[in-house]
């Protein structure tokens, strides 16, 4: 299940909140995305988009986080 | 593109691999319950990274795979009623019911539109107000909040041509069936990053204490399953069985609050049947009274079903990890993706159609590459 | 239902087929070459040469020509970068330039649904028109027939074409041998996506292009170039994969290419991802595959990205093989690629 996809909210139209839409950008390639489920979203946050809707706010710290926690796996002490 | 190509570095994904190599001592059997995961980790060719002995099960995650061969009949009789305009995903056109499948359908003349999103059923439904628009609602938790926000707009406009044929699924009453089955051998799970990103990951936490197994939030790109996959190992490894969150920059403990209200607001939880599983008690979604007017089975209250018949396809037992594609006397023979007796053969995640289509000639080492 | 001359032994078409023709028959994989196999070839086929891919090339009276014909369905008629009468034109030319012709002439059959407006027939044939100058070939015979309202989908066209064999080697699969370079002409999956979008209304706020185009020039220049050509396959619907899949089982090699240096541009990449498509398989109209001799891989992607910045080789042939395959190289290793079943329809699963 679950086809869900990055990308960067441009603009966001209107308050209504069941159809508030806005436009995210999948490396270039911008379509509308509903974002009812992510009031606290912000122009320039990265929303994880599923089905027309957004369903998350992308933490950008956790992601760094991760990628630093991969790039020491060899160097990592197992216990 | 950004938080997708990071997550795909061939080097960092050899190192981790070479670490799940480092701590695994024994064999362990692991599930990825998602088939969205079972695409991804085929796809990139992942489980052939990991060591002898690692062995990845693909879980009952799909809808495509779950859905009843009834319900698809019953789709597909609503898409054959004069006037209806019948609103899919396009997963669910090639799936086998017992009279063929929505596709073939279409061949005989429904009008049968392919759609993004369920908005796009409602966008149709206001353009044809004298058509009967219905909308095939399938897939997990991180589905049924989009249904929720169609029928909440629905209803909001009174569109009174807009109904939804329902088919959302449960994942964790899933999980348990599968654990409480005597023959499991399921040790560790990796659980669906993107329902989680949507119900958040409380409610495996007494699962996994009770059954004592492992149970890994997990993403879906190669660097998330291999990270998944090296935590879940490394608890096997130290005997502990908690819930961990790979996928931390997409799902929190808690989900997503406001898509949950929408999920109780619109649905109520039910038995629902599964293909190849039986029937698993609040498993499923329909939809609560003060919506039901939306039901495309009360829209077309004389459609009736068969119930449904047990063929050759064993793809039960190849959901519940009990069997591997290659196990079954029809794999490859009787059962190809071009005419598939069960829905593991049709859907792209389908456990079987992975293992055809990557696996069916011989994979090339990496040496030779 | 109407008698219909017997074509052979019994149905050809397996159990398997249903008792109708789908959508996926004309979809270019599996079924459309089952289609093929089993109809088709054990009715007209007098010969191995017959039917195959692009074109046929015949000896008449000393003269070594290639003729091809081609359908097009497409809809809508009109997208962004083309319109039917384009994709009508370029696909036959880019078919007799696959065999390796220089295209002279073209003949078109329309059959047009009673109620299309004139001005729509008129954008077509101006296109048809105007793609026939840049081609450098002439249309020289056609036909038109007009079918009831609702019969149509707007209209169907068909061209089929003649061309003069450039160089005296023939090219095909056949050919194809093992250290080959396979060159990829530029970046792939626009025209599917172009299409789909305004087809499926996708909604996409960014216009992507179909890649509709000629491509008699560059394969010109890279025959002329005195280079052993050994096989060319313009990429149609079934994308980049059913191509080389189609070679690597008429040639008996085993083809390898690498999923990162496969060309896709940010946008269709952007697109396939919410889709949830596989770029090799998204129809194109103006890319081809060439494969040549390792040392004359530089020279011809050189030649080649006059025309396109994003040629590039992407693989090569690795070994002669009783069933012939496609692998792709990815992170995990090598996997070999399928045809596809059916069409390729956005997912969300």
């Amino acid at each position: 299940m679950c086809l869900a996809v990055p990308g960067e909210l441009l603009s966001i139209e209107g308050d209504d909140p069941l159809a508030r839409q806005g436009q995210v950008s999948f490396a270039g390639l911008v379509k509308s995305a509903n974002l009812a489920y992510v009031p606290e979203a912000k122009v320039g946050d990265y929303v994880l988009v599923h089905a027309g809707f957004a369903i998350t706010v992308i933490d950008a710290e956790e992601a760094l986080r991760t990628l630093a926690y991969l790039a020491e796996f060899d160097l990592e002490e197992l216990t | 593109m950004k938080y997708v190509d990071e997550f795909r570095d061939p080097e960092v994904a050899r190192r981790t691999a070479e670490a799940i190599a480092r701590i695994a001592t024994r064999p362990w059997n692991l599930m990825e319950v998602c088939g969205g995961q079972t695409h991804s980790i085929v796809r990139h060719g992942i489980d052939q990274m990991l060591p002898e002995g690692i062995s990845l099960l693909h879980g009952p995650g799909c809808p495509v795979c779950v859905t009843p061969a009834a319900m698809i009949d019953t789709a597909i009789a609503i898409a054959g009623q004069p006037g209806v305009i019948f609103c899919s995903f396009g997963d669910m056109l090639r799936v086998p019911g017992e009279s063929g499948s929505l596709n073939a359908a279409r061949a005989r003349g429904a009008d049968l539109r392919v759609v993004y999103s369920p908005l796009d059923a409602l966008a149709i439904a206001r353009s044809y107000p004298d058509r009967n628009v219905v909308f095939f609602a399938i897939g997990f938790e991180t589905t049924a909040p989009t249904t929720a926000m169609a029928v909440l707009q629905a209803a909001r406009e009174e569109l009174g041509n807009f109904s939804i044929l329902v088919s959302h699924f449960l994942v964790p009453p899933a999980i348990e069936a599968l654990l409480g089955d005597p023959a499991n051998g399921v040790q560790g799970f990796l659980a669906a990053g993107h329902v989680c990103t949507v119900m958040g990951y409380r409610e495996y936490e007494p699962i996994a204490r009770r059954f004592r197994v492992p149970i890994v939030v997990t993403g879906f790109e190669p660097l998330d399953l291999l990270q998944g996959i090296y935590l879940c190992v490394r608890q096997l490894e130290q005997a502990r069985s908690e819930v961990e969150n790979q996928y931390s920059r997409i799902v929190r403990r808690d989900g997503n609050r406001p898509a949950q209200d929408a999920l109780t607001r619109v649905f109520v939880a039910r038995p629902q049947r599964w293909r190849g599983l039986g029937e698993i008690p609040l498993s499923g979604l329909g939809l609560a009274p003060a919506y039901e007017r939306f039901d495309a089975l009360h829209r077309f209250p004389d459609i009736v079903v068969a119930p449904e018949r047990i063929g050759d396809c064993i793809s039960g037992e190849v959901l519940r990890g009990l069997k591997k594609p290659g196990e079954c006397p029809a794999f490859g023979t009787r059962c190809t993706p071009e005419h598939p007796l069960g829905a593991t053969m049709v859907s792209s995640e389908g456990a079987c159609a992975a293992y055809y289509r990557y696996r069916r000639s011989a994979m090339v080492a990496r040496r030779a590459s | 239902m109407t008698e219909t001359p017997p074509v052979g032994l019994g149905c050809p078409i397996g159990a398997a087929a249903g008792d109708s023709v789908e959508l996926a028959h004309g979809g270019g994989g599996l079924m459309t070459r089952r289609l093929i196999e089993d109809l088709f070839r054990p009715a007209f086929a007098q010969s191995s040469d017959d039917l195959t891919h692009d074109g046929a090339i015949l000896d008449i009276a000393g003269a070594r020509l290639a003729f091809t014909t081609d359908s097009y369905v497409v809809r809508p008629l009109f997208f962004p970068g083309g319109d039917i009468g384009l994709l009508a034109v370029n696909g036959t030319v880019n078919d007799l330039a696959m065999c390796g012709a220089e295209p002279l002439y073209l003949s078109v059959g329309l059959v047009i649904e009673e109620g299309l407006a004139m001005d729509d027939l008129r954008r077509v044939v101006a296109s048809m028109r105007q793609a026939a100058i840049a081609a450098g070939v002439r249309v020289v015979t056609g036909d038109t027939k007009v079918v009831e309202r609702g019969k149509g989908d707007g209209l169907y066209v068909n061209t089929s074409g003649v061309g003069l064999l450039l160089t005296p080697k023939p090219i095909k699969p056949q050919r194809v041998r093992p250290g080959d370079a396979v060159i990829l002409s530029g970046d792939i999956g626009r025209h599917g996506i172009a299409v789909m979008a305004i087809r499926e209304a996708l909604g996409f706020e960014t216009a992507i292009t179909s890649d509709c185009a000629a491509l008699v020039t560059p394969v010109r220049e890279l025959l002329l170039s005195g280079i052993d050509v050994h096989c060319l396959r313009d990429l149609t619907r079934g994308g980049l994969a059913t191509a080389l899949i189609e070679i690597a089982e008429a040639g008996n090699v085993i083809i390898r290419i690498e999923d990162s240096i496969i060309p896709v541009s940010r946008p269709v990449r952007g697109a396939c991802e919410i889709l949830g498509l596989d770029p090799l398989y998204v129809a194109n109209e103006g890319r081809f595959v060439a494969f040549v001799p390792p040392d004359a891989a530089g020279w011809a992607v050189a030649i080649l990205q006059r025309h396109d910045k994003d040629a590039a080789v992407i693989g090569y042939v690795a070994a002669p093989a009783s069933r012939g395959e496609v692998q792709l190289k990815t992170i995990g290793g090598n996997r070999s690629l399928d045809m596809l079943t059916g069409e390729q329809l956005p997912r969300i699963c």
